[in-house]
């Protein structure tokens, strides 16, 4: 497990509505410095929208969050993103740029790095997920594990001190969960903060330091994953356990 | 190209068999396949069409015309001197409606309800104004609302681009709508600002899709130029008109006009082809 530090988010009953319907209702949570969290849940239980609200692709509508310190609103958005990346279910690669592009865009536009040390950084992270020589191909020429680790590659690309994982192994087929996972897992070791969307049960018991579970928009269980997974409190964590285990 | 008739294995265009090419020895300038066979096709298109004119009628006056003759010559040159204003309007103006479209098309996909209000607006009224009625009003009307001096090709300048314009907002607001959401989602997550989000990752695929829509828009504009004529812009069209006054052959002089905007929007039609199978080379979705 990881050693632990100050909190780096704090969510504050936070609630978001689309419409009638509440995605997200009176959530907290704080998570701490280098700590991993892994969110699971039925489908539309709002595990998304919680990771969402935290780089604010989605705006809450009440409660507060704090990242490193700076209240979340339109104002920080932009300073808070460049300190908290995303990586998504359908990766959302720039179709029309060259992978080492896709990877250097951020770093130059926003991060004012020069081109030639965006791109050596850009050479170092597709390093670290083991695809160097990809760099000058386009997404589409990609598998789906390489365009996901280009996804995280660009994430990491901004120095982020923060990562959210929304279903990131969702889109891929199961022969190429395996690579994606354990460039995740090494990137655990490493100490980033992570809050990772997922169904991959295995990986989670792997590396998360707390287990969180939603339901209809609510946190109904957060726990460590020894406790999460033997002794569920819950009625509804116990049948959703043993129906995304079972099978 | 007229000694190929006497072979009867002559083939109508070079998408003929090959078999019965191999057979015959080489002509000295058979149409290759490809772009050779569209030059021939386009090249026996318009010599047939030159061929039947004369047959509709007896009375037809081709002298007015006729390259061979200094008078012929003469007409030719003035008719053919409205080419370079037609072609620097109607790319004045089209330069400007992109860019004025663009500029409309913006606020209309805001989640603000008083931009896109602006947007529709504009759209809705510029789009309901004749093109005619348009021209008139900026050269007549402007200059006294504005209290400013406005030449003929800075009045049909504008009142092409305004017109034009409109239908650039919508189409740049459909292509910008087709880039999916997640390709914003992740340029946020990376920070970027709207306009780089804009410059960088949308424009640059909504781009791609709606160049043939571009394409249409080029073409309408270089023919809605010959309105521009009315107030007296040296265009192709005034040429022509100015011609069948002094020369009084309205047939032969308004049949090489439609030749003159036939050949401009061939060449046009064929650089969009070539732009976006450019742009299509390196596209990888």
């Amino acid at each position: 497990m990881t050693d632990l530090g100050a909190p780096i988010i704090e969510m504050e009953g936070v609630g978001k509505r689309f419409g009638d319907f509440a995605a997200l209702s009176e959530v907290s949570l704080s998570v701490a410095q280098g700590e991993k969290i892994v969110v699971c849940g039925p489908s539309g239980s709002g595990k998304s929208t919680l990771i969402r609200c935290i780089n604010r692709l989605e705006a809450h509508d009440s409660g507060t969050i704090t990242v490193r310190g700076i209240a979340l609103s339109d104002r920080t958005a932009a300073q808070i993103r460049r300190e908290v990346g995303m990586v998504f279910q359908q990766f959302n690669l720039f179709p029309h740029l060259t992978v080492l592009e896709n990877l250097t865009l951020g770093p130059i536009r926003t991060r004012r790095l020069p081109r030639a040390e965006a791109e050596a950084a850009a050479c170092t992270l597709l390093e670290r997920v083991r695809i160097p020589e990809q760099a000058e191909k386009y997404p589409s020429q990609l598998s789906g594990g390489q365009q996901q680790r280009v996804g995280i590659a660009r994430s990491l690309a901004m120095e982020p001190e923060i990562l959210l994982f929304d279903e990131p192994t969702s889109a891929l087929d199961p022969e190429m969960i395996a690579e994606v996972l354990e460039v995740m897992e090494e990137l655990a070791a490493s100490g980033m903060t992570m809050i990772v969307v997922t169904h991959e049960m295995g990986f989670a018991r792997r590396v998360a330091d707390r287990m969180v579970f939603m339901d209809r928009g609510r946190k109904v269980e957060e726990a460590p994953p020894e406790l999460f997974f033997t002794e569920p409190r819950s009625d509804r964590c116990r049948t959703f356990l043993a129906q995304i285990l079972g099978h | 190209m007229t000694h190929f008739s006497i072979s009867p294995l002559q083939p109508r265009c070079g998408a003929a068999p090959r078999q019965g090419w191999a057979a015959l020895p080489p002509a000295p300038s058979v149409p290759s396949q490809g772009r050779g066979a569209a030059r021939f096709r386009v090249g026996r298109f318009a010599t047939l069409l030159l061929l039947l004119l004369p047959g509709c009628s007896g009375n037809w006056g081709w002298y007015v015309v006729d390259p061979t003759t200094a008078s012929g010559q003469t007409n030719l040159m003035f008719l053919l001197g409205g080419l370079w204003n037609t072609i620097l309007l109607s790319l004045t103006a089209i330069l400007i409606s992109v860019v004025l479209g663009l500029a409309i098309a913006l606020p209309g996909l805001s989640a603000n309800p008083w931009l896109r209000g602006i947007n529709r607006v504009y759209v809705e009224t510029v789009r309901a104004v004749p093109l005619l009625v348009l021209i008139l009003w900026v050269y007549y009307g402007l200059p006294v609302v504005a209290d400013i001096a406005i030449g003929v090709f800075w009045a049909g300048v504008i009142a092409l681009a305004l017109s034009d314009s409109a239908f650039q907002a919508e189409i740049f607001r459909a292509g910008i709508q087709s880039v999916a959401r997640g390709q914003i989602e992740a340029a946020r997550s990376i920070s970027l600002s709207y306009v780089d989000t804009m410059r960088y990752v949308i424009l640059p695929q909504a781009i791609r899709r709606i160049l043939p829509a571009l394409g249409n828009q080029f073409v309408f504009v270089l023919k809605m130029s010959s309105l521009v004529s009315v107030i007296g812009m040296q265009e192709l069209t005034r040429r022509a008109n100015e011609l069948v006054v002094t020369e009084y052959r309205p047939l032969e002089i308004y049949t090489v006009l439609v030749l003159e905007y036939l050949a401009l929007i061939l060449l046009v039609s064929w650089g969009v082809r070539r732009l976006e199978k450019r742009m299509r080379s390196d596209e990888r979705e």
